[in-house]
């Protein structure tokens, strides 16, 4: 009989995730040799990436009043902090296509869990460890190749990493948002994520005034790479942001990400009352 | 806690879609009355049964009473909740069913995935193995726990759903069309499991179906809704009574059919070609006295009895009704 209410032991949400991540990670290894093909792929494709940045280098000398050395810190920190919101946030990438447009979005909101939380438990990705490694190798080489590194770096560089990362999961949840209103087109918004990791490997000074402007206040690109690399490189900033901008920049990764699940909630609320 | 209060309390519940015509961002909106105020409270440990044609409002109904739907107002309480202002509360004591599309993971087995339900309901492990085992027994999971659900036959996979929305035990269990496209076994499997569930564990029951004999075999109460109205709301006795007693005579003849007369509580009521559709109702004419009416014509064929479908009796329920 249903009289004995306390019967469920809460299991956290923390506890949940870790579970469902392994979930996940077990399924994507269940083949390994694909696995391990294409994880090398997204390593090559990336590395190749910055081969082009090196090769404006040995034609120029340098970029925007930058040297390779630093220009490679700024491509590590932005290609391993996307690297992990790829990890962290595959299922808000395909949430329209897999849940919006089949009606499986109902049977998440079926389960006594907040669909964010859900949604990260979809699949902890590993692919993307390729790039991931081959940032973190590209920034090391920055930061060794780099005429004067601040010691401030040495906790600058997760807490970029860790804000860039926030960012990138906020456009990834608020491209999934919205899928609530339409799921047609939104091809678009790759131009943030995809098009964001590509801008954020320069320097922000090439940019023109309204880009730049749009960077650092709209999409915060330059609040989580540009200025922490400034700060770390102990680099005067040329468009005279005091350097110690850059050591608390990071967090506008976050208010991004917070106003993202904002917009989230926003679009469960229109989805529960529309009906799919 | 108020023990007598209903499982289910439904008041007045209204639900109008906006659909936008036209491009996606522009155009006009057309309004969709899916429900028009219906009211109904459901007994706790009673089977509901919910029938009406297609577009009648049901899942729209049942997707409210799921909480994954806001309706445009009215009133809801399930337990002691409003399903769409606590969700989450409210999903961890339901269980549900949608019969055209699964609430399991296709890429991990039957197992698997009830373990991970385990961790999202929070269910102690001693009560998830006492469940486990429990549903495994009836809905003979045994033999398809290590299989993925991809590889599942659809009565298959129906059982597993069905324990898959049971294994938190939920106080009341919803299910929308649960038979729709399974053989005659795992029907007859699923109504034997939702039968004994309801007697052994007293969990409120209320669902959906198209087929007639699913209401036949497992529901006391049918709300019939129509134009997302409800149309009639009654002992399955009373629906079959006045309804369902019915039944239908076709008979063929050699050549064209002859004219006869019929005794009283028959009629014809089509005739196409070879073959003549008798309706009769046997508390009248009981089928063996007709049978024997009409055995005496010449150049009889054949002669098949059955019972009108779903379809038509609720048609015919909703002319009768309409006006
Ligand atoms: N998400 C939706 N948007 C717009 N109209 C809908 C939606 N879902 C259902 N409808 C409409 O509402 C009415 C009731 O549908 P539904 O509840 O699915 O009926 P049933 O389950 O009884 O077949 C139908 O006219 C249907 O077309
Ligand atoms: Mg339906």
């Amino acid at each position: 009989m249903h009289n004995a209410k306390s019967r469920n032991a809460s299991v956290s949400g923390l506890a949940l995730y870790r579970r469902m991540a392994w979930a996940s990670i077990v399924a994507q290894l269940r083949y390994p040799g694909t696995f391990f093909l294409q994880m090398t792929g997204n390593f090559v494709t990336t590395l190749l990436g910055f081969f082009g940045i090196w090769s404006l280098f040995q034609r120029f000398g340098s970029i925007g009043g930058w040297d390779l050395g630093a220009v490679a810190v700024l491509y590590g920190l932005v290609n391993v902090a996307f690297s992990v919101s790829e990890t962290l946030g595959r299922g808000f990438e395909v949430f329209g296509g897999e849940y919006v447009r089949t009606g499986q979005f109902d049977r998440l909101l079926l389960r006594p869990r907040p669909t964010l939380l859900l949604l990260l438990g979809h699949e902890l990705r590993l692919r993307p460890i390729g790039r991931f490694l081959q940032g973190a190798f590209v920034l090391g080489a920055g930061l060794w190749l780099a005429p004067h590194v601040s010691w401030s770096a040495v906790w600058l560089v997760p807490w970029a990493i860790t804000g860039g990362a926030a960012m990138f999961l906020g456009v990834l949840i608020g491209q999934a948002a919205l899928c609530f209103k339409t799921v047609e087109g939104l091809e678009v918004v790759n131009v943030l994520t995809y098009g964001g990791v590509e801008a954020g490997q320069y320097p922000l000074t090439m940019f023109s005034r309204w880009l730049r402007r749009f960077l650092t206040w709209g999409l915060p690109l330059a609040g989580v790479c540009y200025y922490p690399a400034l700060a770390m490189l102990a680099h005067p900033d040329p468009l005279g942001m005091p350097l110690a901008f850059g050591m608390v920049s990071p967090a506008m990764g976050f208010v991004f990400l917070g106003l993202m699940i904002w917009v989230w909630r926003k679009g469960v609320a229109s989805y529960v009352s529309s009906g799919s | 806690m108020r023990i007598a209060s209903p499982a289910i309390e439904v008041e007045n519940l209204r639900k109008i879609y906006r659909v936008r015509e036209g491009g996606s961002w522009r155009g006009r909106t057309r309004e969709i009355v899916a429900l028009d105020g219906i009211s109904f409270a459901v007994p706790r440990g009673q089977i509901a049964g919910f029938i009406g044609p297609n577009g009648a409002g049901k899942s729209t109904a049942i997707k409210i009473l799921s909480g994954i739907l806001r309706p445009s107002s009215g009133l809801v309480r399930v337990g002691d909740l409003i399903p769409w202002e606590n969700r989450i509360a409210h999903v961890a004591r339901i269980g549900v069913v949608f019969g055209q599309r699964t609430q399991l993971w296709w890429d991990l087995s039957v197992g698997e995935g009830l373990a991970l339900l385990r961790d999202i309901y929070g269910v102690e492990p001693d009560r998830f193995a006492r469940n486990r085992a429990r549903l495994a027994d009836a809905l003979d999971l045994h033999a398809i726990m290590d299989q993925s659900v991809r590889q599942l036959s659809l009565g298959q996979r129906m059982r597993a759903e069905i324990a898959a929305a049971l294994i938190h035990d939920p106080e009341v269990l919803i299910l929308d069309e649960p038979t729709i496209g399974l053989d005659a076994p795992s029907k007859l499997a699923v109504r034997a499991f939702v039968r004994d569930l309801r007697r052994e564990q007293g969990t409120t029951v209320l669902l959906t179906t198209h087929d007639m004999h699913d209401i036949e075999a497992l529901a006391e109460r049918v709300i019939v809704i129509g134009h997302g109205r409800i149309l009639a709301d009654s002992p399955f006795e009373a629906l079959r009574a006045t309804t369902l007693s019915e039944r239908r005579l076709e008979v063929d003849f050699i050549g064209t059919p002859p004219v006869f007369d019929l005794p009283p509580g028959a009629k014809e009521t089509e005739r196409d070609g070879r073959s003549v559709t008798i309706t009769f109702d046997p508390r009248q004419i009981p089928a063996p006295a007709l049978v024997a009416h009409l055995g005496a014509l010449a150049g009889l064929d054949d002669l098949r009895i059955g019972r009108p479908a779903i379809e038509e009796i609720i048609t015919r329920f909703y002319a009768d009704h309409a006006s």
